[in-house]
């Protein structure tokens, strides 16, 4: 029994099949890498967590509970915080209100009309998001414009708007894509360093360096199906995998 | 930038309360300095907040407020009419029933964004406005607006024995009358308490989600926050402070026409909120009167003013120099309106405000020439 079981899911656009009886089971506390070539339908999959797609048949139970059919919003007060491929922040609002905004999701639900207290006036919620900034390193740039960040502080950012939340299930699209190696090796400590928490996470990566570094578990997509599933170590020996992953090449 | 904390609020507001209610001394000297234009300054800026609350926190463009500023002024007219000449119980009725208003357009139209939302709320105004000309005629008096009458009921009026005048009775506040300085002063309170309340909003956790919905939506979705709520909660306010400003058009002259819910008059709060500088606190305020002033100055000139001043020139220059500004006064102020937005709005995006906060800033460089200024600066807030 896992915190998140997928089972049967099925998604086709038009007359492409790009989810095909995709099961999938996640330990608490676990992270699961979930790799394959570009196409394989992890994206997709992805989506359909979070609710930006429906499958069209199949259950997605986190917590023993159905994450189908319900908003996106609705997912995340469940406790699933998405990192998504394009950082996805308030790039018009200072990085402090980047992270006030989440802790307040969190606290006071999806609506809450607080419309007369001040945002400055609200200790709590200003000590948690302030400590999350300086826990991933950006504490300094709390007044500055999240959009004028770089590309790797933009995802440092965007993990510290859903690690504030505290969420059970922490999704990750590729978090390294198109970061240098120096960055990446960051990432890397910086997602070990958050294991603690009991977080359980999921993780879609290209980076092979990154997968072995985090994954206590490996699922291997192709062609809208999972092929394969294992550790990392014995993953990489599979020979189905490197036959789909590499067409034949050694890993 | 200026920081934004408690204290420089309470300055920010100290200092607005101050130049409103000496609004009628220090507008003399251009000639804006008498109470009917002193009102509209006071009116408008009221419209001009609420409907930044919607467009500059959410950024969702309503193009229909006029809908409710008209709702508002039916209302009032009818509390004068059935209730009595008292301006509290038309202020709250239209408050309220624009509230209501807001409600029902805001719960069809905010279902989709971007122009299709921009699209309905125009939609809806343009129905509201035609449906006052012909089908609601009994409530609306169609063509010749809703006016009071002698044999109005104004059952408060009569239950407390409020003498029956000659002609028909001016609105009054306990006894004061609406007309004139007591007019604008109230209207002024009122323009006090919208920004305060738009302050309040602005600075609090609502405002800060209203704000996330203009910045990034998919975001705000996936951080676990329902955005139709908040971006109809932000609509209604708006249109009750629509309501609000459309009922003190009636306090200070009660009478209420369908032009008032003309889409030209959703156009121009539009400009205004723009003008003045979207998503700032002031920037709507000052936009609502530099737009009221100017119309009052430019509308206010006809060829024979322009000759005065043109007097000086050698006759067929004259001639021509008057038949060329002539263009741009009187009737045709709006081509000037128009003018003046095209040269904001490729200039001074952020508005007026834009244009204050870079003149501060040039100052504020030259005195700490040697040291390293650090973020670029916001907008004013």
């Amino acid at each position: 029994m896992g915190i998140l079981e997928v089972r049967d899911v099925n998604k086709r656009f038009g007359g492409l099949k790009a989810l095909d009886k995709v099961e999938l089971d996640v330990e608490e506390g676990s992270v699961h890498a979930i790799i394959g070539p570009n196409g394989a339908g992890k994206s997709t999959f992805l989506n359909c967590l979070v609710g930006l797609l429906i499958p069209d048949s199949g259950a997605v139970t986190f917590n023993g509970k159905s994450l189908l059919g319900i908003k996106p919003h609705e997912i995340n007060q469940a406790g699933v915080s998405r990192v998504f491929q394009t950082p996805e922040i308030f790039a018009d609002l200072s990085l402090l209100d980047n992270v006030i905004i989440p802790t307040f999701a969190a606290r006071d639900g999806a609506f809450s009309f607080n419309a007369w207290k001040r945002v400055d006036n609200d200790n709590e919620v200003h000590e948690k998001a302030e400590h999350m900034l300086e826990e991933i390193g950006l504490i300094e740039k709390k007044d500055i414009i999240a959009g004028s960040l770089s590309r790797g502080d933009k995802r440092r950012l965007e993990l510290a708007m859903c690690l504030v939340q505290n969420p059970k299930l922490l999704l990750l699209d590729e978090p390294t894509a198109g970061m240098s190696r120096a960055d990446t090796n960051n990432t890397i400590d910086l997602l070990k360093s958050i294991g603690g928490r009991g977080i359980t996470k999921v993780i879609i990566e290209h980076d092979m360096h990154v997968v072995f570094s985090l994954a206590d578990k490996v699922s291997v997509m192709a062609q809208g199906t999972v092929i394969a599933e294992g550790t990392p170590e014995s993953i990489k020996g599979d020979p189905r995998v490197q036959e789909a992953y590499l067409g034949g090449a050694h890993l | 930038m200026i920081k934004i904390t408690p204290r420089n609020d309470m300055i920010l507001l100290g200092g607005f309360i101050l130049a409103v209610l000496t609004m009628p001394i220090w507008l003399t000297p251009i000639g804006a300095g008498y109470p009917d234009l002193l009102q509209r300054f006071a009116i408008y800026g009221i419209f001009a907040i609420g409907f930044n609350i919607l467009f500059g926190l959410t950024g969702y463009l309503s193009f229909g407020h006029a809908a409710f500023l008209g709702v508002g002024s039916y209302t009032a007219v009818w509390s004068f009419k059935l209730l009595g000449m008292s301006v509290i119980p038309a202020v709250l009725f239209a408050v309220i029933t624009s509230g209501l208003f807001a409600v029902l357009i805001g719960y069809i139209s905010l279902r989709r964004s971007g122009i299709y939302f921009s699209i309905l709320t125009l939609a809806f105004a343009q129905m509201s406005y035609n449906m006052a000309y012909s089908v609601l005629t009994p409530i609306t008096n169609g063509e010749t607006g809703l006016q009071l009458s002698q044999q109005d009921p104004r059952v408060i009026d009569s239950l407390f024995g409020v003498p029956v005048t000659e002609g028909i009775p001016a609105t009054n506040l306990f006894g004061i009358e609406m007309s004139g300085y007591p007019g604008f002063y109230f209207c002024a309170i009122m323009l006090i308490i919208s920004f305060y309340i738009s302050m309040r909003i602005f600075r609090s956790p609502f405002g800060i989600m209203l704000k996330a919905v203009k910045s990034n939506s998919n975001r705000m979705s996936y951080t676990g926050l329902n955005m139709r709520p908040y971006t109809l909660t932000a609509f209604i306010i708006s249109g009750m402070f629509a309501g609000l400003a459309g009922s003190l058009l009636a306090v200070t002259d009660p009478l209420a026409g369908a032009e008032r819910m003309q889409w030209t008059a959703s156009g121009e709060v539009v400009l205004m909120t723009i003008l003045g500088g979207v998503g700032t606190l002031i920037g709507p305020v000052i936009g609502a009167g530099v737009i009221k002033y100017f119309e009052n100055i430019f509308s206010a000139f006809n060829d024979s003013a322009l000759h005065d001043i043109f007097s000086f020139l050698p006759d067929f220059l004259e001639n021509a120099v008057v038949a060329v500004t002539g263009l741009f006064v009187g009737d045709g102020w709006h081509l000037t309106l128009g003018a003046l937005f095209v040269i904001i709005v490729v200039f001074l995006p952020g508005g007026i405000i834009e244009g204050i906060t870079r003149i501060y800033q040039r100052v504020t460089r030259k005195k700490q020439i040697n040291s390293v200024t650090s973020t670029e600066a916001q907008p004013g807030e």
